[in-house]
């Protein structure tokens, strides 16, 4: 049978990610903390749970959406289908020929941070920690937002080829603006959010249409130009996360407002 | 009682999972029988994938809750009673360290990279080379990382405000993606989205909040969080010092 093979495989590489971290927690808890582990079979348990979890996951991945969302990317990047209904290739190809390329690249990268394990982690902590004001769905819509416009932007920019530190160096500014208006509790949490979105479902998709998109756009190279999607995809989610809490921080306000009037 | 309670819990993370992967479904399905009007191959194989996948993250989601968070958050209590500074350093260096050199992404980019630069002529096209390169390159994402977490938490301990320091990064990336080899500016930038994986993610939050939490003084919402956004800016710049160092 060979997806048990492949099972154990996954499980297998999920077991040696795993292990560097189970070593550094227990063994400072041993070493240096020197104090059992409260509730240790629960922890055990949970650690079980996530390896298992991780493994499955992974494994169902690589089964069901990978080949077929890497396939699509290289199939909306063809030539044979952009023209397809025009007919003859017309010799020159435009940014605007890529349409059907950044509607996939906006639902792509959208679909994928919503199912993002990482992100769902760091979005009920946050729920946790604020005590329910930052709802979990509002985080991760807002993330997601960022994530499809920072992979839309990382495709445009293949396809134009304008460089990449252009583009980074002016989400830095924008970023750098907003922090000084944005309220001060989203700010370390929207600073996290950008790190958080690209993880183990995001990168071998975008990986792909990046590739995909720098082999066959003319005049681009995949080694050269593939890469920087996934800096567009860390960047962007910054922006709209402090988006978000300002938009929801200024309708508070208005709100209050009215009610005082 | 226990374990009605405990089945229940998973009946409801099962739901949630079912609403977090339903739009790469839809998107997936969308693409191929509209857009690209083809029939999906292979389809019971995708569907038992499916399960899986539904599945996995299910299990994930309950072990965080049992397993990451309370070891993350009781760890960071303990460090903050032993008071002593010196240890909490080492194990956020160790934890950032030891969880970064393993990552399956980064070995992929890593690997990714040194062709780039064989290619560019930066380093010899022979496969020692670029396994050196390689392997240089994530020792020093790694280390990155390390220093990341070291100084995120000397962050939560000392009160600083987190948008200087990443604003001081940012000016950083900056200046050195003017002075660094072209070739591996687009690589430098990626590297910081790659290094923080699925099961690192928690347990720094967790070890973040826990620890703002059990020092006097601190907001476990601003300055529990931020640990993350160090440990996706330090790689980007050791990346490109990497470069550099050996350009010159």
């Amino acid at each position: 049978m060979p997806e048990a093979a492949g099972m154990l495989d996954v499980l297998i590489q999920t077991l040696r990610d795993v292990l560097p971290i189970a070593a550094v927690l227990f063994g400072f808890q041993v070493l240096v903390l020197r104090r059992p582990i409260p509730n240790l079979r629960r922890v055990l348990l949970g650690f079980v749970y996530v390896l298992v979890g991780l493994s499955l996951f992974l494994q169902g991945l690589e089964q069901a959406l990978f080949p077929l969302g890497k396939l699509m990317a290289e199939q909306l990047t063809q030539p044979q289908f952009l023209f397809d209904g025009a007919g003859a290739h017309p010799g020159v190809i435009g940014w605007t020929d890529y349409v059907w390329v950044y509607v996939f690249a906006a639902c792509i990268g959208f679909s994928t941070a919503i199912a993002e394990p990482a992100l769902i982690a760091v979005a009920i902590k946050a729920n946790q920690v604020s005590a329910g004001a930052i709802g979990v769905w509002g985080l991760r819509v807002a993330v997601a937002l960022g994530v499809a416009t920072g992979i839309t932007l990382g495709a445009f920019r293949i396809v134009t080829g304008l460089p990449l530190h252009y583009f980074i160096i002016a989400g830095y500014v924008v970023v750098i603006v907003q922090t000084t208006m944005a309220p001060r509790l989203i700010v370390p949490l929207a600073y996290d959010s950008g790190g958080v979105s690209t993880s183990t479902v995001t990168v071998p998709l975008v990986a792909a249409l990046g590739l995909g998109l720098a082999g066959n756009v003319p005049g681009r190279s995949p080694l050269l130009d593939g890469f920087g999607m996934i800096a567009f995809a860390c960047l962007f989610p910054i922006i709209t996360v402090m988006g978000y809490a300002q938009l929801s921080h200024w309708r508070a306000r208005r709100r209050r407002d009215d009610e005082n009037e | 009682m226990n374990l009605q309670r405990h089945l229940l819990a998973f009946a409801r993370t099962l739901g949630d999972s079912l609403r977090d992967l339903a739009p790469i479904f839809i998107v997936i399905g969308f693409f191929q029988l509209v857009v690209l009007r083809q029939p999906i191959p292979e389809l019971e194989q995708i569907l038992f994938g499916s399960l899986l996948v539904v599945l996995g993250l299910t299990l994930f989601i309950q072990g965080l809750e049992l397993g990451l968070f309370p070891i993350g958050e009781s760890m960071a209590h303990a460090f903050a009673r032993k008071g002593s500074v010196t240890w909490l350093l080492l194990f956020a260096f160790a934890l950032g360290f030891g969880t970064t050199i393993a990552e399956p992404a980064l070995i992929a980019v890593a690997n990714e990279a040194a062709e780039v630069a064989a290619e560019g002529g930066a380093i010899g096209a022979d496969t020692a080379a670029r396994a050196s390169y390689a392997q240089g390159l994530r020792i020093a994402v790694a280390l990155s990382v390390g220093f990341a977490i070291v100084l995120g938490v000397l962050r939560i301990i000392r009160g600083w405000p987190v948008h200087y320091l990443i604003i001081g990064g940012y000016a950083g990336v900056v200046v050195m993606t003017a002075f660094a080899p072209k070739e591996i500016v687009g690589i430098a930038y990626d590297s910081g989205g790659v290094t923080t994986s699925t099961i690192t993610v928690p347990l720094v939050t967790a070890l973040g909040v826990g620890l703002a939490m059990s020092i006097k003084g601190r907001n476990p919402m601003i300055d529990g969080f931020g640990l993350i956004a160090f440990a996706s800016l330090t790689p980007m710049i050791f990346v490109m010092g990497y470069g550099m160092l050996l350009d010159a």
